[in-house]
């Protein structure tokens, strides 16, 4: 594919800019260095992007059963209202009494969050799950100092996490305690209870966990945390396995982070924006970033929470991806949201008892809205790497796993199908994974040199980190 | 397995070549590197910096790994390999001429194995 | 009740007998009884797509969307083409993710590295990364990028935007990094005070430009000076201005960062903007966050792929020097969009087009109403005009669909963009006029 720079001519151009009805005024001092921005007509630019469109995988063209990423389907009328001008065209400074429906917006999806987490307040601010996972941080942070509790520097993290978890701790100004897990995938009890002490702040855990399983000691482990004086942080990544059956506030948990693109249905859009709400119990809803829009009396406002611990970003957050959770959370209602778990679970379930008798599926009985397999066995015995298994089913125009996470399982494929997934294509996708399996052993080669029938083929990932190429350069 | 005598070993896999009573210069093995992948990039320490044997002084990149380089040895950074930065690739081609560090003021050395020994270790790990 | 999910009960007795349970409660037999909730999840009865398009629509329509807009402040009322608006929507775009598995998401890496080149492009910098969530936490994690061992203090101009500077200041408290605010001198940063604070334990300043007043600030000057202390120089810039200003690269700056909003991004109520970052070579292993890099494939191809990925945390964890993990793609996308379809001349002649209209109205408001402007300096499409009853006259426009400026320290901080007509701009002085001159 060209790049948009290779296209166009010299002199071509969009018409978009009228003439100037006033004096023409210029600045003292302008830029030397050239903008060598592409020329282009408008139609050969639709065409460059149609081009790129067509080299794109989203959930539009098939299953997407990425583990941890919650692909579900993102409905179109969520689209719709987002792109309402009475939304999309509205100054974020504008006076409030201008600006009611925006705060009525916020505020009900901060009840409706409210109710699904069992929380008491919950921030919009944050621009993405981890930029919540900082956030969150934050708040434990800020109620610990203003309690002078400046001795609880430490966080305790298990060796499943995301990588986001210990980066934000750190970020916070926090040291990290890793614990492990146990055989069965929960948390190790024992080694919890060895780190936790005088100087813990908090633990942070998501529950179902990364492997896919629900930790039965919950109600233990944030027990034990509270007991040494932390707080509880609750990563809400998989609370599509929960939502609306079981509250991470009933858990024992403090303070929460949700991710709109992955549980609330908005679109990803290649990779953001997302939207990662904070919600917390009232102890520490002062410290909350703000101004946060609230309602009195019957009309809406924003205000201040006193001893807020500022702005993580600009404005009021991803307004329109709240716009978006939103609609889709009054599309489901009461029912509809424990309705879309149970089936993320009952399709997980299904898909993994398709492939147990052929995978190694090293957690279970049953698993939650997602499951892990090992393709170490796999590995070893043919050459076949989880990697391999995955490009090969590129070839089959389906997108794999996520790959090589969470990294305690070695040669790891996580699998999430989803809720909005038909049983066909969760069977389509069973067929392909054995189809995938015989072929690494009858013909290891292939899937090697897989996938071959993609636009490129596999990329040089070490030249590219060796030598950076990271922009065009006009000759 | 390439183990070059008259250089010394770590645990951790670095190699040491005494460049004089106070002074070494520090790498990578062989092992190492293959364990590794191949490698993109180092982050260097800083002439100045004070390495502390048994604790991380640098680290190196692969696409989808960072591995810490623990320093053998208590001393002072005099001299960084600055090479390196522009080819990492010289830590898997020639790990022991891919200097890393130039180390002086050595007040301190870790338990170092001489090539038999390390090779030695290098069975038991692999077991 | 609304739902997405397809499976009918047949298929779902199916699905249970594969798995071979009675019923979905067996497989949550893991949670604890006590914790589940039951019947009292406290929210709405479902509805019907024609419902909830009457109810979102319902909190629309009691927002008032101004037909003229003369605010800005940190978000600015610009146009955008109906290509870009187009391209951007289209679902490929919109329901694609993360491009971990290049070889069938091309599209999206080539995209963003049009993106990355042409913000370097944009503000003469060397390097760029995917972008990060808004200008304002661009500008805390360039702080990150500057601090060393030595080097422990941030320094950031009074003059900058204050959610700008609040941002900052939240994400210092995390890293317990001092920052200090550099005082302002007629709207702009006070050169010779920030001479005399910065020591050798600066990490950097960070000023912005046009600054939060829409004055120019002396960027080249100001940055001899934080260099000649050793510190890093940041410079949060305004895109547009980007196109005919002497560029961050010019002046010397070490990081550019900014809003990127203006690029073709609707104003939202706040949001989703859009964070950029370029930096110069030496410190492109600092950026965080996404980069796509260029690459060839096993058959020599050209191709694209995330990369540098080991600065990251889901591989440094503990050791990522930031927590991110997703950009704005979708955003950063229309940008790119934006800057093609406008390219050199486009952006030039918006840029061209709000300097002109913005020196129109300060002009006007002078001649007709008797108000001074603030600050003396050269500005660029927003300026402080002093005004004896902002209230008033605040209220007289928006009662003639105009949002007028923001409201600032003596006086009222106005904005004029490409999209105002001359009319509209003699409207807004005679219904002004009408309020202070009866």
């Amino acid at each position: 594919m060209k790049l948009i720079f290779e296209r166009g001519t010299e002199g071509q151009h969009l018409s978009l800019m009228p003439a100037c009805e006033v004096p023409e005024v210029k600045l003292r001092q302008t830029r030397e260095q050239p903008l060598p921005l592409p020329h282009i007509s408008e139609n050969e630019l639709t065409r460059h992007y149609t081009e790129l469109s067509m080299q794109v995988h989203g959930i539009n063209n098939g299953f997407y059963p990425l583990g941890s990423c919650t692909m579900k389907y993102n409905p179109k009328i969520n689209e719709d209202m987002a792109s309402l001008p009475g939304f999309s065209a509205i100054h974020p400074l504008q006076p409030e009494s201008t600006v009611q429906g925006c705060l009525e917006v916020l505020c009900r999806a901060e009840k409706y969050l409210c109710a699904i987490t069992g929380m008491d307040a919950v921030t919009f601010q944050p621009a993405a799950g981890a930029h919540g996972e900082f956030t969150g941080m934050m708040l434990i942070k800020a109620y610990l100092r203003d309690r002078g509790d400046t001795a609880r520097t430490k966080i305790i993290v298990p060796d499943s996490a995301h990588g986001t978890n210990p980066a934000s701790a750190v970020m916070a100004g926090f040291t990290v305690i890793n614990i492990r897990s146990c055989a069965d995938g929960g948390v190790d009890l024992e080694a919890l209870r060895e780190a936790v002490g005088p100087d813990t702040a908090g633990l942070m855990l998501t529950n179902p966990n990364t492997l896919g399983i629900f930790d039965r000691n919950i109600l233990e482990i944030t027990r034990i945390v509270h007991e040494a004086g932390g707080l509880c942080y609750y990563d809400g990544a998989n609370l599509n396995a929960v939502a609306g059956i079981v509250r991470p506030g009933d858990m024992g948990f403090d303070v929460v982070h949700l991710n709109l693109h992955k549980t609330f249905s908005t679109p990803h859009g290649g990779g953001g924006p997302g939207s990662g709400p904070v919600g917390c119990k009232a102890p520490l809803r002062c410290f909350l970033p703000g101004p946060a829009a609230a309602e009195k009396n019957g009309k809406y406002l924003l205000v201040m929470p006193e001893k807020s611990i500022g702005r993580v970003k600009s404005f009021n957050g991803n307004f329109l991806v709240v716009v978006k959770a939103l609609t889709y959370i009054l599309t489901l209602g009461r029912k509809g949201i424990p309705e879309a778990s149970e089936n993320a679970v009952l399709h997980a379930n299904y898909m993994m008892s398709r492939l147990k008798g052929t995978y190694d599926i090293p957690y279970g009985p049953f698993c939650m809205h997602e499951f892990v397999m090992s393709l170490e066995e796999l590995h070893r015995r043919t050459g076949v790497s989880a990697l391999d298994i995955a490009k090969g089913m590129l070839d089959s125009g389906m997108h794999p796993p996520t790959m090589y996470f969470p990294s305690i399982v070695h040669e790891a494929l996580l699998v999430e199908p989803t809720e909005t997934e038909s049983k066909e294509t969760i069977d389509d996708a069973a067929e392909l994974f054995l189809r995938l399996f015989n072929l690494a052993q009858t013909n290891p080669g292939l899937l090697h040199d897989a996938p071959v029938s993609t636009p490129v083929r596999r990329l040089d990932e070490v030249g590219a980190a060796r030598n950076p190429v990271l922009r065009y350069e006009n000759d | 397995m390439n183990i070059p005598e008259g250089l010394k070993y770590s645990k951790t896999h670095e190699w040491v070549k005494m460049l004089d009573a106070a002074s070494c210069l520090v790498g990578i093995t062989d092992f190492a590197q293959s364990e590794l992948g191949d490698l993109v990039f180092i982050n260097l320490p800083q002439t100045g910096d004070e390495a502390v044997m048994g604790e991380t002084f640098c680290d190196v990149e692969s696409v989808k790994a960072v591995s810490d380089v623990i320093s053998p040895v208590t001393g002072t950074v005099s001299e960084v390999n600055e090479e390196l930065l522009d080819s990492p690739q010289k830590l898997n081609e020639d790990a022991y001429g891919a200097w890393i560090a130039k180390i002086e003021n050595i007040t301190g050395t870790e338990e170092l194995m001489d090539a038999s020994a390390y090779e030695a270790f290098l069975q038991t790990e692999e077991a | 009740m609304g739902t997405y999910v397809p499976t009918t009960t047949a298929e779902r007795k199916q699905m249970l007998d594969a798995i071979g349970v009675k019923s979905i409660g067996e497989l949550y037999a893991g949670v604890p009884e006590g914790l589940h909730i039951g019947n009292n999840l406290d929210l709405p009865e479902g509805l019907s797509e024609l419902e909830v398009r009457a109810a979102v629509t319902a909190a629309a329509d009691k927002n008032k969307v101004f037909r003229t807009i003369l605010r800005g402040a940190g978000a600015y009322n610009h146009f955008i083409p109906a290509a870009v608006r187009s391209i951007t929507s289209r679902e490929e775009f919109v329901t694609a993710y993360t491009p971990y598995q290049a070889e069938i998401n091309q599209g999206i890496l080539q995209s963003i590295f049009e993106f990355q080149t042409m913000i370097c492009m944009l503000t003469g910098m060397d390097t760029a990364n995917a972008s990060v969530y808004d200008g304002a936490s661009a500008a805390a994690e360039s702080v990150t990028m500057c601090r060393e061992r030595k080097r422990v203090k941030a320094y950031i101009s009074a003059c900058a935007n204050p959610q700008v500077i609040q941002t900052v200041k939240t994400y210092c408290f995390g890293s317990d990094t001092e920052l200090i605010l550099v005082p302002e001198k007629d709207g702009k940063t006070d050169a010779v005070a920030l001479a005399s604070m910065l020591g050798e334990d600066a990490a950097c300043f960070y000023l912005q430009q046009p600054n939060y007043y829409g004055q120019m600030e002396d960027a080249s000057e100001i940055g001899e000076i934080v260099h000649a202390a050793g510190a890093k120089f940041v410079m949060g810039v305004n895109p547009i201005a980007c196109a005919v200003m002497k560029t961050p690269f010019e002046c010397g700056a070490d990081i550019a960062v900014g809003e990127g909003q203006p690029l073709g991004l609707n104003l939202a109520y706040g949001g989703p903007y859009l964070g950029f970052m370029a930096c110069v070579k030496p410190m492109m292993r600092r950026l965080p966050g996404r980069i796509v890099g260029q690459t060839a494939d096993v058959c020599g191809a050209r191709g694209y792929v995330l990369t540098l990925t080991a600065r990251e945390q889901h591989i440094r964890r503990e050791k990522a020097s930031s927590n991110i993990c997703s950009n704005q793609a979708h955003c950063a996308f229309t940008a790119g969009v934006y800057m093609a379809a406008m390219g050199e001349a486009g952006l030039k002649e918006a840029a061209g087009l709000c300097i002109s209209k913005a020196h129109y109205l300060a002009g006007q408001m002078e001649k007709e109403l008797g108000w001074k402007l603030k600050y003396g300096g050269e500005f660029f499409h927003e300026f402080v005009a002093e005004c004896p009853c902002p209230d008033e006259v605040l209220q007289a426009l928006e009662g003639n669909g105009i949002l007028g400026g923001l409201p600032v320290e003596g006086g009222i901080l106005w904005c004029v963009t490409e999209v105002v007509p001359k009319a509209e701009l003699d409207r807004t002085i005679d219904i002004i006029r009408e309020v202070v001159l009866p």
